[in-house]
C-alpha cells in the first residue's frame, strides 16, 4: 500500500521542488531531465501490476483522509485504471522528453511549466485509480485547474488568457453537473464507493434519480471529452505549448469523460437513454469534428478538431458496447462486448498516433516558426525524419494498414454495422444511419489527413514564406514521435499482446458481468472481404476524390458563416453576461456612502421587523421593570434635548458640547445602574474623546445649514424613524421574553475563580482574557493609524517645502 | 425603567442615524456617537436595572447587577473610542486632501 501511494503522490510531491531545482540547477541541467524521472518511475512501477492484472487480479488500497465524513483516499486499481495509469505515465515521460528540446532553457519559465504540469498527472492519477466519489470529483476539478493554468502558460497572450478561461468555465460547469449526479448517486446507494454502487445495481436502477443521475454524470463528461456541442474549448486550449496540447488535449485530460462513461456503464449501461446519448452524441460529435477538421489551415486547430472527432468516435463505441449490458452474456452480447473492447484499443491507438501527431506539429512549429498550411509545404525535402513519422501516424489516423488505426477503424465499422441490426430501443427503422454517418465521417477523417501530410509536407518548398532556416529537428525532439510512431506499427502487427495484457483486462472492468472469450477478443488485419473492409475502400476511393478537387469545395467550407458558430455565440454569450452584471453592479454600486447606509439599514428593518411579526415574536412585559425615579427621569429628558440639541445645532462647538453632555449624562446612568467601572470608563473617554473632537473640529469646516431638498430629508426620517422603532421594538421584546437564566451566577464565583473581588475586572482579565487581548490590538492599531496619518502629513508638507 | 431606557434608545438611534445619512462628514461622526451610546444603553438595559448592588464581592454577599453586560459595555467604550479617534482623524485628512467633507463629492468613482 506505501509504495502504491508514493507513487500516485510522486508528481505533487516532486512539484515542491522542482522551483528548487529550477533556481539552483537549470543553469547546468535543463529542469526537465529531472522531472522526467518522475512519470517513468510511475510507469515502471505501473508495469509491474500488469502480469498479475491481466491474471484477472484487482487491488484495493485505503488511505484514511477525513475518516469521520467517509473521506479516505480509497483507490481500486484493476484494468481499466492500469490502462489510464500506463496512458497517463507513458504519454507524459515521452512528453516531458519532447518538451525539454521543445521549451527553452533559457527564455521559459520552466518552474511554472513543470509544476503545473506535474500537478496536472498527480491529479489524473488520482481520477483514474480513485474509487471514492468525492475524491474522483476532487481530482477531476484538478485536472481542469491544472489544465487552465497551463493554456494560459503564455498569459501575455490575451488569446491563451481567453482560451484558458474557456476551457475552464466549460470543464468545471460540466464538473458541477458530474458533482451533482455523484450526489444523487450517492443518496441512491448511500455508499461513496463505485465498487460498492455497482455492487447496488438494483436500488439504483429502479430509483426515481436514476435518469437525473446519469444525464448530470453524462454532462460533466461531455464536457471534459470536447463532445458536441460542449467541444468549443479545446480548438481554443491550442493556446497551450504544443506538448501541453500533446498530453492533456489528445492523450490524456480529455479522455478523463471516456474513462467516466466507462466507468460508469455497469451502473447505467443498458438503458435506452444512456445508448442514445451515449452512442448519438460521439457520432455526431465524430461527425462535426471531421467536418469542421477539414476548413482549418492552423494545423494545430485541424489537429484540435481531428481530436474531438476522434474522442467523439469512442464514446460512440463505448455507446454501443454498453449495449452488451441490455443482452448480456450470449452471442448479441458479445458482439457489443466487442464494441467496447475496441472502444479502448481505439482510445489507445488515438493517443499514440495523435500524440506523435502533435509533436510534429510542434516540430514544424519550432523550426518553421510558423504552422499554417498556407504557408507550409514541401517540407518533406528537409525534414524526411519528421516526414516519416507524420506519413505513419497520419496514415493510421485516416485508417490504414499496416497501421494500428486501421485495426480499430475496422472494428468500429463492425460495431455500427451491428447496430443497425439490433433493433432495440428504436433503432429498427433509424439504425442504419450509424453506420452511413461512421462511413461519411470516416471520408472526411480521410480527407483532413491527406490534407495535414501532403499540404504540409508534400507539394512546392517555398522558404521565402517561413520565418527561420528550416532544417531537421534535433534528435531529442525526434525520439518520442518516434516512439510513438514505432508503436503505431508495432500494434498491428502485434495486436493480440496489447490486446491481452492490457486491453481485456479493461474490458473486464467495464463490462465485469459478461463472460468473453480471448477467442472473441481476437484482434485481426484480415477478416475475410467483409461489409468492414469494402467501407475501408470505399472510404480510400471517395477519400482520394475529396482531396483531389479540394481546392474547389473547401473554400466554400472555408467561409462558413460565423453567426451560425457555436464558439461565436459562446463569446458573444460571455461578453454579454459581463456587460449585464457590470451594469447591474453599477446601478445600485454607487460609491456613494449614504446609498450603501440606506441598504444597510433597509435591511435592517425590514428583515427584524418582519421577522419580530411574522414569527409572532412581538411580546411585552413590563412586570419586571425596576421604577423609575425623579431623578432618573430628569436625565432621560436631559438626554433627549442634548440629543435634540446635536441634531439640530448650526454651530460646531454647541453640537461637541451637546455631545459631550451626552457622554457624562451616560456615566450618570452607570452610576444609576451600579455600574462603577463603566462611569469611570465613561467620563475618562468621554473628556478624551471630547477635546479629539475640538482638536479637529479645530481643522474641519464649519456645519452647514441642511440645505438638501425635501425628498431627500424626508427619507432619511422615514429610515431613521423606523430604524429607532425597530430597535425599541427588538428590545422591548427581548424583555418580555426571558427564555433562559442568566449566566452571570458563574462569574460571581470570581473569587473563588480567579481571585478578584471586582467580577467586571475578573470577566475582562481572566474569564475573556483574550478578547482583552484582542481589543488591545485594535487600540494599538487604530492609535498606529492616527499616529501614521498625522505624521504622513507633516512629511508630505515638509517634502513640499523642499520642492 | 427598562421602558423608558428602551424609548429613549430608540430615540438616540433615530436621531443618530438621521445624522449619519447627512451628508456633511462631520454629522456622520456626531450621530455614529450618538448610535454608540444608545447601543451601550441597550446593553445594560438588558442585563435588568437596578437588580443589586454593584457587581464587587467584599461589599455583600449576594444580589449584584448584572456583571457581564457591564464588561461588554467596558469593552465597546474602548473599542468606540478608537474608532472615533481613527475616523475623526480620518475625516480631517480627507478634508486636507479632497478640501470638501461632502460625501456626496467624495463618493468614489467608476473603474477606480
Amino acid at each position: 500500500m506505501v509504495p502504491f501511494y508514493a507513487f500516485i503522490f510522486l508528481p505533487f510531491i516532486f512539484a515542491i521542488i522542482v522551483p528548487f531545482l529550477y533556481k539552483y540547477l537549470n543553469r547546468q541541467i535543463h529542469t526537465g531531465w529531472f522531472v522526467l524521472l518522475v512519470p517513468l518511475s510511475i510507469f515502471i512501477y505501473l508495469l509491474l501490476y500488469i502480469p498479475s492484472v491481466a491474471a484477472g487480479e484487482t487491488y484495493r488500497y485505503t488511505l484514511p483522509w477525513i475518516p469521520t465524513l467517509e473521506i479516505n483516499l480509497t483507490s481500486y486499481l484493476d484494468g481499466l485504471s492500469l490502462l489510464f495509469g500506463l496512458l497517463i505515465s507513458g504519454v507524459g515521460a515521452l512528453v516531458i522528453l519532447y518538451s525539454i528540446f521543445y521549451m527553452s532553457k533559457e527564455r521559459e519559465a520552466l518552474h511554472n511549466f513543470y509544476v503545473y504540469l506535474l500537478m496536472f498527472m498527480g491529479a489524473m492519477l488520482g481520477v483514474v485509480f480513485s474509487d471514492h466519489l468525492l475524491v474522483f470529483y476532487g481530482f477531476w476539478e484538478l485536472t481542469s485547474v491544472s489544465s487552465f493554468l497551463l493554456i494560459s502558460y503564455w498569459y501575455e497572450r490575451r488569446s491563451s488568457r481567453q482560451g484558458a478561461l474557456k476551457a475552464m468555465l466549460i470543464t468545471v460547469f460540466g464538473g458541477f453537473g458530474m458533482l451533482a449526479g455523484f450526489i444523487m448517486l450517492i443518496l441512491m446507494a448511500d455508499t461513496y464507493s463505485i465498487r460498492e454502487l455497482i455492487a447496488n445495481l438494483d436500488v439504483i436502477q429502479n430509483h426515481e434519480l436514476f435518469l437525473p443521475a446519469m444525464l448530470c454524470v453524462l454532462v460533466g463528461a461531455f464536457t471534459k471529452s470536447a463532445q458536441f456541442p460542449f467541444s468549443i474549448w479545446l480548438p481554443d486550449a491550442m493556446e497551450a505549448p504544443t506538448p501541453v496540447s500533446s498530453y492533456l488535449h489528445s492523450a490524456t485530460m480529455v479522455k478523463a469523460g471516456i474513462y467516466l462513461v466507462a466507468r460508469m456503464t455497469p451502473i447505467f449501461g443498458g438503458s435506452s437513454v444512456w445508448f442514445w446519448l451515449v452512442a448519438g452524441v460521439g457520432l455526431i460529435t465524430l461527425l462535426y469534428g471531421s467536418l469542421t477538421a477539414i476548413r482549418q489551415t492552423d494545423l494545430k486547430a485541424l489537429l484540435a478538431y481531428s481530436t474531438i472527432s476522434q474522442l467523439g468516435l469512442i464514446m460512440c463505441l463505448l455507446g454501443v458496447g454498453s449495449l452488451a449490458v441490455y443482452f448480456g452474456p450470449g452471442e448479441s452480447g458479445t458482439v457489443f462486448t466487442v464494441a467496447t473492447f475496441a472502444a479502448l484499443f481505439h482510445l489507445f491507438n488515438h493517443s499514440t498516433f495523435k500524440g506523435s501527431l502533435f509533436m510534429v506539429v510542434g516540430i514544424i512549429d519550432h523550426e518553421t516558426g510558423r504552422r499554417d498550411i498556407r504557408f507550409l509545404g514541401g517540407l518533406m525535402q528537409v525534414m524526411p525524419i519528421t516526414f516519416t513519422i507524420a506519413l505513419i501516424s497520419g496514415l493510421s489516423m485516416a485508417g490504414l494498414p499496416p497501421f494500428n488505426g486501421f485495426l480499430s477503424k475496422e472494428m468500429f465499422f463492425g460495431a455500427v454495422n451491428e447496430v443497425s441490426q439490433a433493433g432495440i430501443f428504436g433503432l429498427g427503422s433509424i439504425g442504419v444511419g450509424f453506420p452511413i454517418i461512421a462511413w461519411v465521417a470516416s471520408i472526411f477523417t480521410f480527407v483532413y489527413c491527406m490534407i495535414f501530410i501532403f499540404k504540409t509536407f508534400g507539394g512546392r518548398f517555398r522558404p521565402e514564406k517561413l520565418t527561420r532556416e528550416v532544417h531537421e529537428a534535433p534528435l531529442g525532439m525526434l525520439i518520442s514521435p518516434l516512439v510513438l510512431g514505432a508503436l503505431v506499427i508495432l500494434i498491428f502487427f502485434f495486436p493480440n499482446v496489447l490486446g491481452k495484457l492490457i486491453l481485456t483486462p479493461a474490458l473486464t472492468a467495464v463490462l465485469p458481468m459478461m463472460d468473453v472469450t480471448p477467442y472473441d477478443l481476437k484482434i485481426s488485419a484480415w477478416h475475410g472481404l467483409n461489409l468492414e473492409l469494402l467501407m475501408t475502400f470505399s472510404v480510400i476511393i471517395f477519400g482520394l476524390l475529396l482531396f483531389k478537387t479540394a481546392k474547389r469545395w473547401i473554400v466554400a467550407l472555408r467561409g462558413f458563416p460565423q453567426g451560425l458558430m457555436l464558439s461565436h455565440w459562446f463569446n458573444r454569450g460571455i461578453e454579454g453576461t459581463e456587460k449585464l452584471s457590470g451594469s447591474l453592479t453599477n446601478r445600485y454600486m454607487t460609491g456613494s456612502l449614504r446609498h450603501y447606509l440606506i441598504y444597510i439599514f433597509s435591511f435592517f428593518v425590514l428583515l427584524l421587523l418582519s421577522s419580530l411579526l411574522g414569527l409572532y415574536g412581538l411580546h411585552f412585559d413590563f412586570s419586571q421593570d425596576a421604577p423609575i425615579g425623579f431623578f432618573e427621569a430628569g436625565l432621560v429628558i436631559a438626554m433627549i434635548i442634548a440629543a435634540i440639541t446635536v441634531l439640530m445645532a448650526g454651530n460646531r462647538i454647541i453640537a461637541i458640547v451637546a455631545l459631550g453632555a451626552m457622554g457624562y449624562m451616560i456615566s450618570m446612568f452607570f452610576v444609576i445602574f451600579r455600574a462603577p467601572d463603566l462611569a469611570l470608563t465613561q467620563m475618562v473617554v468621554e473628556t478624551v474623546t471630547t477635546v479629539l473632537f475640538l482638536l479637529c473640529f479645530y481643522h474641519l469646516p464649519k456645519l452647514k445649514k441642511n440645505i438638501e431638498r425635501i425628498s431627500f430629508k424626508l427619507t432619511n426620517v422615514i429610515i431613521s424613524l423606523a430604524m429607532g422603532l425597530t430597535v425599541s421594538l427588538l428590545a422591548l421584546s427581548a424583555n418580555g421574553h426571558k427564555l433562559f437564566e442568566p449566566i452571570t451566577a458563574f462569574f460571581e464565583n470570581a473569587y473563588e475563580l480567579a481571585g478578584a473581588k471586582n467580577i467586571v475586572n475578573a470577566i475582562l482579565v481572566d474569564f475573556r482574557g483574550f478578547d482583552t487581548l484582542l481589543e488591545i490590538s485594535v487600540l494599538t492599531i487604530a492609535g498606529l493609524g492616527v499616529y501614521l496619518l498625522v505624521h504622513q502629513r507633516v512629511k508630505r508638507r515638509e517634502s513640499n517645502e523642499t520642492e | 425603567m427598562e421602558t423608558l431606557i428602551v424609548i429613549l434608545v430608540g430615540i438616540l438611534v433615530s436621531i443618530g442615524t438621521y445624522l449619519i445619512l447627512s451628508k456633511q462628514l462631520l454629522r456622520i461622526v456626531l450621530g455614529a456617537s450618538i448610535v454608540s451610546h444608545a447601543v451601550n444603553l441597550l446593553i445594560i438595559t438588558s442585563g435588568g436595572l437596578k437588580k443589586g448592588s454593584a457587581p464587587l464581592l467584599g461589599e455583600r454577599e449576594v444580589g449584584f447587577a448584572d456583571a457581564l453586560p457591564q464588561a461588554l459595555i467596558l469593552t465597546a467604550i474602548v473599542i468606540n473610542f478608537a474608532v472615533t479617534a481613527l475616523v475623526l482623524v480620518l475625516c480631517y485628512r480627507a478634508y486636507q486632501h479632497f478640501r470638501t467633507d461632502d460625501m456626496e463629492q467624495l463618493r468614489g468613482h467608476e473603474n477606480e
